[in-house]
């Protein structure tokens, strides 16, 4: 269908360092809607956040999820939380930055500030939705199979561990897949994998609202155990829900592409700070300088961020 | 602890025998308390499938898993595991915190034919209005705090032995009122997990927090604060 192919071309997977999300997905059911609504007063430009539809339908995951559930938590939930972001952010330092540096800047280092949870929460529940697809379940393949196989065993263990962290996960909150790359010492927040080695796919867990962004890892693929996500459906029965999300519902698809973007990323990185590094050591004469340059070290500043939208 | 003094204690009169028969003591099990009403008696403020699944399922789950972390307890503290011990603390946090509250919970609530809604009068009534002002502004902070935790947790009105005045307290996930101070007594708890109200309420948890007070039963709570402020 044509949601299902608009999501695997669409650059708009969630992915870490990529800003604003671009808008255009073509909907049975919904207009296009713009992501981002841009007012341009003198050179200030304020961004507020809307609510994205899922890239299906609210009845498209049934009978493994039903049209209830989805009608609720996107509905009513993940509206809230960026109903409320907007609220908490507009006015404020937080206003006109991309979610996911609204999500770093809050979290302030696990001391969170108020619009960490709204913010967090509209990310993960549109990283959440765009997890699944209908028909989906079964087994990936290429990369990232060989990539589960070599950092799990198998595929089956990759599997298991990743249920048991979802059913371990006490009170509310997410499991995750990410992949981990270059990082061991995460300015932000307390590593919670630091002596693995890097490049490598990670399982984690993490309570209400917090995401692997802070460590930042790659997140790959999550799922939602906050109780109003399979309440309606499995009420005590997180075990059940947790089985029928393998089963039924991931779509290995956006796993796949998040894959490659993270691969990519991690890539494009190692070769900055590589680079980084060379212009430390090298003291390169400078020909057209006016002035006596005692410092002699260049300092190289990024400022053109290419994954920033127009 | 006090199982390994007592075997001691035992060994350095009786001998070999009586320490093993002290190691295989059975360690106490605890059971789901029964409720004192029907699933359906406090509607329409907590439907009976809410009742019937947070009681026989979700208490049910904390109580077993708390047997089974006490029994692996008792093992690690027998073959000296230091690091077992430690380990099941969370487990026991979480599971027999959930037993501690959920027990409570039960008792905080009644039918309204039962007395169930009805103001507390006595000492409690007197030294709510004197905190708060009245009931009503009590209930407003109450509802406040228990719409503004995220997650899951618990809304407290508790009694500070110590400084001998009521305060209310929120406590994430299953942590008991206690771990917010150890002079802190519960009288009333309030459970704003989802699973106390979703079916129900859905996402709306202010409705929920308006209506449970239809069947709080403040004569348990009175009963408690008057004990414990005696």
């Amino acid at each position: 269908m044509a949601a299902a192919t608009s999501m695997v071309t669409s650059s708009s997977f969630t992915f870490p360092s990529q800003g604003l999300r671009l808008p255009t997905r073509s909907h049975p059911c919904m207009k296009p809607q713009r992501r981002f609504l841009r007012k341009y007063a003198s050179n200030v430009i304020t961004a507020t956040y809307e609510l994205k539809p899922p890239p299906y339908s609210l009845n498209a995951l049934e009978p493994h999820m039903s049209r209830e559930t989805l009608e609720y938590h996107w509905g009513k939930h993940h509206r809230t939380y960026v109903e409320n972001l907007n609220k908490q952010v507009v006015g404020t330092d937080l206003e006109g930055l991309s979610l996911e540096d609204i999500i770093t800047v809050t979290y302030n280092k696990g001391d969170i500030l108020p619009a960490f949870n709204s913010a967090a929460q509209a990310w993960n529940h549109d990283f959440f939705w765009e997890s699944m697809k209908p028909g989906g379940g079964g087994k990936p393949s290429g990369d990232l199979l060989d990539l589960i196989e070599r950092d799990f065993g198998s595929f089956e263990r990759f599997t298991e561990e990743f249920k048991s962290a979802a059913a371990t996960q006490f009170g509310s909150g997410w499991a995750w897949l990410a992949y981990k790359a270059n990082r061991l010492g995460v300015e932000n927040a307390v590593n919670p994998w630091p002596s693995e080695n890097d490049k490598k796919l990670v399982i984690v867990k993490s309570p209400n609202a917090v995401n692997p962004l802070v460590w930042d890892y790659f997140p790959l693929l999550t799922i939602d155990v906050w109780e109003h996500a399979f309440y309606l459906d499995f009420q005590n029965r997180r075990a059940d829900y947790i089985s029928m999300f393998m089963e039924k519902l991931v779509s290995w698809e956006a796993v796949n592409a998040r894959l490659e973007n993270a691969k990519a990323q991690a890539a494009e990185r190692e070769m900055e700070e590589e680079r980084m590094k060379n212009e430390e050591e090298w003291k390169p004469t400078d020909d057209d300088d006016d002035d006596d340059d005692d410092e002699g070290l260049e300092m190289y500043v990024d400022s053109d961020d290419d994954s920033e939208a127009e | 602890m006090a199982l390994r003094s007592l075997a001691t204690r035992k060994t350095l009169t009786l001998g070999l025998n009586s320490r093993r028969l002290i190691q295989s003591r059975a360690l106490q099990t605890f059971s789901l308390p029964d409720l004192p009403y029907d699933y359906g008696a406090l509607e329409p403020a907590i439907s009976g499938e809410i009742m019937q699944l947070h009681h026989q399922k979700h208490h049910q789950t904390y109580i077993t898993n708390y047997n089974k972390a006490l029994e692996q307890l008792h093992e690690a503290i027998q073959k000296g595991d230091s690091s077992t011990v430690v380990k099941l603390q969370s487990a026991i946090k979480f599971n027999g915190g959930g037993h501690i509250n959920h027990s409570i919970f039960w008792q905080n609530l009644s039918p309204i034919r039962e007395g169930g809604g009805e103001p507390p009068k006595g000492s409690l009534g007197w030294v709510i209005d004197t905190n708060f002002g009245s009931l009503e502004a009590l209930i407003q902070k109450i509802n406040a705090e228990g719409a503004a935790l995220q997650g899951s947790g618990w809304v407290w009105l508790g009694l500070d032995k110590e400084l001998k005045k009521l305060v209310i307290e929120t406590t994430a996930n299953q942590d008991p009122l206690v771990t917010k101070g150890p002079h802190l007594v519960p009288l009333l708890g309030i459970d704003v997990w989802e699973h106390a109200y979703y079916l129900q309420y859905k996402n709306v948890r202010p409705d929920y927090l308006k209506n449970i007070w239809k069947v709080i039963n403040w004569k348990y709570a009175s009963e408690v604060y008057e004990k414990e402020s005696a």
